[in-house]
């Protein structure tokens, strides 16, 4: 039997379900198959801290959004179009976010009594008539799954947890997905055991089957390639592009790279990921606590090596006595802080950009530091190298603020040459650099980064101790004079600000905008598309985005200076906003969301029409 | 940890030029000087040593070491000296800290440091008193120590910094005094040719906060009495006459002190550093319990357990085996692991 095929432009999936029902695995395939098919994507997963919450229970909900389209798309999209609910719960805790006229697949075996009880269901939604605004699929995903999978040698727990492949197969089948990867991946994650390869398969594609046999699914969707530039690409997440981009720092320097971590949500994963590579010779140590962590970091710098700590806000807190400590020392580390929901535990798997402050400010004493923020899931990369590139010629801490937004999305990255990456080699002092020709002066500094010499251990004739305490300008001798104080104070500002970081760019296509806005970190992608949305709508906007926090760009004072109005978006308080007005007595207007979620697309055009209109 | 090599080096070259700065009469004077008088011992050239401290008087130590150096914070320098250490196995790393630092401020990363076995000589100068603070009782300060912060006596119970290594798995523990130069070296001795962790309590007399805290162990009258030299494969007898001696009662936990004449020659225990469990070297350090009679100084345990730096470095070196290509070539063929597509 033939379906109609129709094709779209772009589409939103949620799949939904109980923490256990695999739903971070199965957007994950869906999102590998729909990279192969050459559709940009953008995916956001959204999970429970609890790793197993009571089943059934909304607190348990875990979900996975998929946004893929044919052109090229900056968010995981604001409503899904289908969602995929394995369970009355997934249905509640997700039902608000869908437009009216979306697509909802339930599994229907799940709907039970008890079931719908435990989330406040007195009747089921799925016969009261509540969901008439809907396209509602009803589907016995789990008892379908353990049918097909009747005549296979696996136990009936093994055969119901095979459902989510089932619910992956009626997907790919509605979307028209390759599904060979997914395939290959069953037989790579089940190596060990095939009788579990030949039962997941069987389920995917009796999923696949069912979507086309079954009346219920008349249409099939297609959604062409998007135009993407010519080369090779993978889907990665922010954790795992942050990774590779400290690999990458390790290859281009020629230096070892050491990571001082301890776990911590949602940074663990940057740990897990960096431990794998020690043929790079990429050191990991899971140290006893954050502090220890730094420290280790920081020891190995001194020795010589790329010291990087990972963590998230309440570790970044920890670490503050340490990062002065490098300040001190004029040390290369970077400090890496994937924000979460603060203050305290917060909400350890929401995303928030609440850490700037801390990062900018939060230390003892004058302790400036370079703060660098990655824009996407893939630029976790490139900002990763651009930290280690601070470090390294700088000899400073430098603090990248990452956040759950971009650590856990992913998107499509084109994979760049390694011989275009920069080069970060690096010389460390070999010789004395006093006037005498026998002296070694630890705090003689270049002229032109102000960065002092980096001798390392090991190396014969420059013997030298350094600490916390105040050193004497050049000799580093411990030093209480009131105008050396001053000096190296700030001498030690000065350094930061000599910091060369590229100028910010400007979105504004017919420079006719009034309005600019301005971001930095993960709200790229919402304020993106936002800015899209009122060009189409004939409503000039420009765009401007930080990657650098500090030192800020030079020509940033004259980008603001350019437009009647500055909307600066965070999901803070107001943070950045106070910088520019502090900085640039520029009266900005800061559109602020605490949520834990990321802003939506539609939320910011609605707030910045209102602005553009009124400019 | 360098191999030596046969160098001609004397004390003074391990002198800095920095003016030391301690009180005068303060017992870290005895100790720097002991140090920088074993150091060209080691054969192994300055720039491959490196001194790392956290805060405290002891802590001021690497400024005045003709070595690498950091004065770093308070208590972790454990911490800062295992990445040091473990990212170069060519240096020979001593940390330097006091009973505030190390089983305060820093406790849970020296404990953490001798668990792992990192390849670290740790030097804790005991005092028993916040120095440079100016005089506030420590957790080595006895129960009842009055002092500007407990002007009614402290409520606390300290810790006994031995047991608490050996509790931490400890592989190397000793116990010297600052005064007994020839003794202190010979420790330090021990401690260099170790492999792992080392850990060395020093009492160290600070004359302006805790004067004489150990001169029962200095005094000519008394120490003999006062302190049981542990020496490897030796019985342990002690006092003027060796009137005393420590046995193993039977159906005991530990070890208790007795005197030699009322005790079987085969009843006295033969002292043994490289007695596996740990039981052993934890009941030599009960011995005195807070107070100083019956003291042991010397090695109380010399075990051999695979060094943390040793472990990690041997993961590096087998992966590094495994492997092909320049670091160029492996990073591109990572960059395209995984699921990957083209576009033309």
């Amino acid at each position: 039997m033939s379906k109609q095929v129709q094709q779209l432009d772009r589409v939103v999936i949620r799949f939904a379900g109980d923490s256990g029902d695999g739903m971070q695995l199965t957007g994950d395939r869906f999102t590998s198959e729909t990279a192969q098919l050459g559709n940009d994507i953008s995916t956001l997963p959204n999970f429970p801290a609890e790793i197993r919450a009571p089943a059934g229970t909304l607190p348990g909900v875990s979900s996975f959004q998929v946004h893929f389209a044919d052109y090229d798309i900056l968010t995981p999209g604001d409503a899904p179009n289908v969602l995929v609910a394995m369970n009355p719960a997934a249905l509640k805790a997700n039902l608000a976010d869908l437009p009216r006229g979306a697509d909802i697949i339930v599994n229907t075996d799940e709907f039970t009594r008890r079931n719908l009880a435990k989330v406040g269901y007195q009747v089921s939604p799925l016969d009261d008539g509540s969901l008439d605004g809907y396209v509602l699929h009803p589907v016995a995903l789990t008892s379908m799954t353990v049918g097909a999978l009747a005549e296979h040698d696996v136990s009936k727990k093994d055969a119901e947890r095979a459902k989510n492949m089932f619910a992956l197969g009626l997907l790919s089948w509605m979307y028209s997905r390759p599904y060979e990867s997914t395939i290959r991946f069953l037989e790579r994650k089940f190596a060990a055991r095939p009788e579990l390869v030949a039962a997941n398969t069987a389920a995917f594609k009796a999923g696949w089957n069912f979507g086309e046999t079954t009346e219920d699914f008349g249409v099939r969707y297609e959604v062409k390639p998007a135009k993407m530039d010519p080369g090779t690409y993978r889907n990665i997440t922010g954790n795992a592009a942050l990774s590779l981009g400290l690999v990458a720092a390790g290859v281009r320097s020629g230096l070892p790279v050491f990571l001082g971590a301890y776990p911590i949500t949602p940074a663990s994963d940057i740990l897990h990921e960096l431990s794998k590579h020690k043929r790079f010779g990429v050191t990991t140590m899971q140290a006893e606590d954050e502090i220890a962590a730094i420290g280790a970091a920081l020891g190995a710098s001194y020795g010589g090596a790329l010291g990087v700590t990972t963590t998230s806000g309440p570790g970044v807190a920890l670490k503050g006595e340490t990062i002065s400590l490098a300040v001190a020392l004029e040390l290369p580390l970077v400090i890496v802080d994937v924000q979460r929901a603060g203050p305290s535990t917060g909400m350890p798997t929401k995303t928030e950009q609440a850490d700037l402050n801390m990062a900018l400010f939060g230390r003892h004493g004058e302790a400036p530091v370079a703060v660098v923020a990655p824009r996407s899931p893939s630029d976790c990369f490139f900002a990763a190298l651009e930290a280690a590139r601070i470090a390294l010629t700088h000899r400073t801490p430098v603090i990248l603020l990452s956040d759950n937004y971009v650590a856990n999305g992913s998107e499509p990255w084109l994979l760049p040459d390694v011989d275009s990456l920069p080069d970060l080699r690096v010389e460390f002092a070999t010789a004395p650099n006093g006037e005498d020709g026998k002296t070694f002066l630890p705090y003689l500094r270049d002229p032109a980064t102000l960065a002092r010499p980096w001798a390392i251990p090991g190396t014969p004739g420059l013997e030298h101790r350094i600490g916390g305490l105040e050193k004497a300008d050049k000799t580093g001798d411990i030093s209480y004079d009131p105008a050396n104080h001053d000096f190296m104070v700030r001498t030690r500002a000065a350094r930061i600000e000599a910091i060369k970081v590229p100028d910010v760019e400007v979105e504004d296509p017919d420079s006719d905008a009034r309005v600019l806005v301005l971001g930095w970190g993960s709200t790229y992608g919402p304020i993106g598309a936002a800015c899209r949305g009122l060009r189409q709508r004939g409503l000039p906007v420009a765009q401007a985005h930080l990657r650098h926090l500090s030192p800020l760009p030079a020509n940033l004072g004259e980008v603001l200076g350019r437009y009647e109005k500055v909307v600066i978006p965070e999901m803070n308080l107001g943070q950045l906003a106070q910088v520019i007005r502090a900085r640039y007595l520029v009266d900005a207007i800061g559109y602020n969301q605490v949520r834990g979620l990321p802003f939506t697309a539609t939320e910011l055009e609605t707030m910045l029409e209102e602005v553009v209109k009124n400019a | 940890m360098p191999e030596p090599v046969a160098l001609k080096l004397t004390t003074k070259d391990f002198k800095s030029d920095q003016e030391v700065r301690w009180c005068p009469g303060c017992g870290d004077y005895a100790i720097l000087a002991a140090v920088q008088s074993f150091m060209p011992e080691l054969q192994i050239p300055r720039e491959r040593i490196v001194f790392v401290s956290g805060i405290g008087c002891s802590s001021r130590f690497p400024y005045y070491m003709n070595t690498y150096g950091m004065h770093s914070i308070h208590g972790r320098a454990p911490a800062i000296a295992t990445g040091l250490s473990v990212s170069r196995p060519d240096l020979s790393v001593w940390v330097v800290t006091g009973d505030g630092d190390a089983l305060s401020i820093g406790g849970n990363h020296l404990i953490h440091a001798l668990r792992r076995n990192v390849n670290l000589k740790i030097l804790l100068f005991n005092n028993r008193i916040y120095g440079l603070t100016k005089g506030q009782y420590s957790p080595t300060s006895e129960v009842g120590k009055i002092t500007k912060s407990t002007p009614v006596g402290s409520a606390d119970a300290p810790f006994n910094p031995l047991s608490l290594a050996l509790g931490a798995e400890a592989t190397f523990v000793a116990r010297t005094i600052d005064s007994d130069r020839k003794h202190l070296q010979s420790v330090l001795r021990a401690a260099a040719e170790h492999q792992g962790s080392a850990f060395v309590e020093i009492y160290q007399n600070c004359n302006i906060f805790n004067d004489g805290a150990f001169d029962e162990l200095k005094e000519p009258a008394t120490r003999d009495d006062y302190l049981i030299r542990l020496e490897h494969g030796q019985p342990i007898t002690f006092g003027s006459e060796g009137q005393f001696c420590v046995v193993h009662p039977p159906g005991g936990f530990g070890l208790e002190v007795r005197e030699t004449a009322s005790v079987a020659a085969d009843e006295i225990v033969v002292h043994d550093a490289t007695v596996t469990e740990p039981a052993y070297a934890f009941a030599l350090s009960r011995l005195p319990g807070f107070a100083l009679r019956n003291t042991p100084i010397g090695i109380f345990r010399n075990v051999d357990r695979p060094s943390y730096d040793g472990v990690v470095q041997g993961q590096l070196d087998a992966a590094r085996a495994k492997s092909t290509g320049t670091p160029e070539e492996q990073l591109a063929g990572l960059l395209s692991s995984g699921d990957t597509w083209t576009i033309l």
